[in-house]
């Protein structure tokens, strides 16, 4: 079983990462199905008292998993808007400071369409 | 835009505002669990004013296995799969700067062993520049293997396979033998080895890291769930 560090730190920092996905939708993050079902399967799975139980370290993975998605995109994003989205000046303007013409690329970049 | 899940007949629907999902092929969104229709809502629900969908990968995968764009069956995808392992990156060796070989002979030799007795198969590492020679019986149990899981699932394999460029290391996370960050990384390793030596790049180094985290983790979590024998309803899955 892989190396996953205590439920505990995985749980609340999957919780953080929701908080974050539900401040771009305005709805208080403990409504939302995900969070919900995210503090379901954690209490349904803390009462056997068996240290190795098989499902729960499933859902542990599952969830460390998750916790992975969440903030792998949330940074990839970020990264994404800070060096590749619109900057105080465009390309175009870059290349025309220094006296380039830029190639032309009739389909556009393919981040955001 | 409002989102929510709803039961239908096939599976579970996601609205937004009052309509349904569909795929781009214009079919009825549906997914065999909840909690990856809940997962799929979460990515809709995190879009702000535009629609990122480089961002969506979970709903993308759903929206490969409606759809099937590339037309495969199960058997075709099952061989895609195992054809990796003739390119398998764990496998593929460097004789020098002999740093970076040590690096993977340390890194990468602990988790064919891994494999080869999981599976109890034979894999081996090459530094030719043909790769290693995987038996045929070795391939042969791989195939037999990924046939017991069913089409959803295999969509996900693939692609993760396709993303870390390893069978071996795919396999590694569906079997929760390491996690993504640890698969990614060695996934990644000569570039972990030149961005110790030279320095990291954010925009470069960090975009592609955070990019394959975001992609294996969704593949894994899509194979997981679409395995999972008490939510997963079995008629919707039989070709």
């Amino acid at each position: 079983m892989a190396a996953l560090g205590s439920p505990l730190r995985t749980l609340r920092g999957l919780l953080r990462e929701l908080r974050h996905a539900s401040a771009q939708a305005g709805r208080p993050y403990r409504d939302t199905p995900a969070y919900q079902h995210v503090i379901s399967a954690f209490r349904a799975h803390r009462v056997t008292s068996e240290k190795f139980c098989r499902a729960q370290q499933e859902l542990h993975f599952q969830a460390a998993t998750y916790l992975c998605l969440l903030r792998s995109v949330r940074e990839h994003l970020a990264l994404h808007q800070e060096y590749h989205g619109k900057g105080e000046r465009s390309p175009e303007e870059v290349a025309g400071l220094v006296g380039f013409r830029l190639p032309q690329q009739p389909g556009g970049k393919g981040w955001d369409s | 835009q409002n989102v929510s899940i709803s039961q239908g007949e096939g599976g579970f629907e996601i609205n937004l505002d009052h309509r349904k999902l569909k795929t781009p092929q214009a079919k009825l969104f549906t997914v065999p669990s909840e909690a990856l229709a809940i997962a799929v809502a979460t990515e809709w629900d995190s879009q702000k004013d535009t629609i990122k969908f480089y961002t969506m990968h979970l709903t993308t995968l759903c929206n490969t296995a409606l759809d099937n764009p590339t037309q495969r069956n199960k058997v075709q995808l099952i061989c895609a799969a195992v054809k990796f392992l003739e390119t398998d990156t764990v496998c593929y060796r460097v004789e020098e700067p002999a740093a970076l070989a040590e690096l993977q002979k340390n890194e990468w030799d602990p988790i064919i062993a891994w494999a080869e007795k999981r599976y109890n198969v034979a894999i081996g590492s090459s530094t030719s520049i043909t790769g290693p020679n995987i038996p045929a019986s070795t391939k042969d149990t791989f195939i037999s293997h990924l046939a017991s899981y069913n089409m959803w699932a295999l969509q996900g394999i693939e692609y993760v396979i396709t993303q870390l460029k390893s069978l071996i290391l795919s396999m590694g996370l569906i079997d929760r033998h390491i996690t993504v960050e640890k698969a990614v990384l060695l996934s990644r390793l000569e570039e972990e080895y030149q961005i110790q030596r030279w320095g990291s790049v954010e925009w470069a180094h960090n975009y592609d890291l955070c990019e394959l985290r975001a992609r294996a983790a969704a593949g894994t979590l899509f194979v997981h769930l679409c395995s999972e024998s008490s939510t997963v309803k079995h008629k919707l899955l039989q070709d």
